[in-house]
């Protein structure tokens, strides 16, 4: 279980590694240009945490990346991402499985954290709006009896076009907003990083079943 | 006596804030510079200023000053990471940076309660200059 913790949260590190420019990319359009720095020296410092304690349980280990990137981020997604996980920690208590139940647990935690977090609710051109269609997909895959690999699937479908939409609004949270109607035609980087943990898990779920 | 945490994305910002306080501030008055993260990169680290708060604190309460976007997800963040106790007198004050520490270093110094430091730092917003 540690190594197979170690090794899903390598896959999101990966991920955001190839995707840094991108989103760096991104919020140089709309924000700070440092979206992709940032999420990867915050995912640099997470597995370094991570490696010094191999024996970590799931809900320790979360709790310990949401730390890491509290103090390594710098930018917004810092106490944003940070809160998300170390939410996530709590439905994790005293579990060494994750089956569809705990994930969909898990991610509405995190979605929440960030909701309260950043006083954002869905349609403002955040994170949200990728993460809240994931979990609701999610909750349906679980109604619908669907594996954990399903389930990721359908969440991941969901955030890919909570992403698209939010190429279509006008950013209301964060350096974004002062752009106001420039805003639109660009999509939200914090949703795409949002997507792209999403989308890395399911990679890991799908090659390690 | 209130003490006043100065948090900046750059931790030069934060320090010289605190050197521009310190100088209107009576010596009892703890006043901490919290700025940047790690490798002097810009940014805030809720951790850090978790820990800025606990020094500053001697028992009467902290206003914490910030600048921009992050700051105040991040101060928020470290109050959740402090127990109930720990940040009932913990007050973030809606102000300038700069003006604002120093109206709450004068207030602090005359033995003033966190609310009405809090409230002179924000009085800071209205200051004409010209």
């Amino acid at each position: 279980m540690n190594q197979m913790f170690l090794m899903a949260i390598q896959t999101i590190k990966q991920s955001i590694d190839t995707n840094k420019d991108f989103l760096t990319n991104l919020d140089g359009a709309i924000g700070d240009a440092d979206h992709g720095i940032n999420m990867a020296r915050g995912f640099e410092a997470v597995m370094g945490k991570l490696n010094a304690e191999p024996d970590i349980d799931l809900s320790a280990g979360l709790k310990k990346i949401g730390m890491a990137l509290l103090s390594s981020v710098g930018g917004a997604s810092g106490p944003l991402y940070g809160t998300a996980f170390m939410r996530a920690a709590i439905p994790a208590a005293g579990k060494t499985v994750v089956d569809a139940q705990l994930a969909s647990e898990m991610l509405l935690a995190a979605t929440e954290g960030i909701k309260e977090r950043g006083k954002a609710v869905r349609g403002e051109k955040t994170m949200i709006d990728a993460l809240e269609p994931a979990y609701e997909a999610m909750k349906k895959g679980i109604q619908d009896g669907k594996s954990l690999l399903e389930c990721l699937e359908s969440a991941c479908s969901a955030a890919k076009e909570g992403v698209e939409y939010t190429k279509t609004i006008i950013a209301k949270k964060g350096r974004a907003s002062y752009l106001g109607e420039r805003s639109i035609g660009h999509q939200d980087p914090g949703a795409t990083s949002s997507l792209l943990i999403l989308e890395a898990l399911t990679d890991f779920c799908r090659k390690n079943g | 006596m209130v003490g006043i945490v100065v948090i900046s994305h750059s931790g030069k910002v934060a320090e010289g804030v605190k050197a521009m306080a310190d100088q209107m501030a009576d010596k009892s008055v703890r006043i901490i510079a919290c700025g940047g993260i790690e490798n002097g990169e810009l940014g805030t680290d809720a951790i850090k200023i978790m820990e800025a708060l606990i020094r500053a604190d001697s028992g009467d309460g902290v206003v914490v000053l910030v600048d921009l976007g992050s700051a105040v997800l991040s101060t928020y963040t470290a109050l959740e990471l402090l127990d109930e106790k720990e940040r009932r007198l913990i007050k973030i004050a809606d102000a300038p940076l700069v003006e604002g520490a120093v109206c709450a270093a004068v207030q602090a110094s005359a033995g003033f309660s966190v609310d009405e430091v809090a409230a002179a730092a924000e009085s800071a917003r209205s200051m004409l200059k010209l």
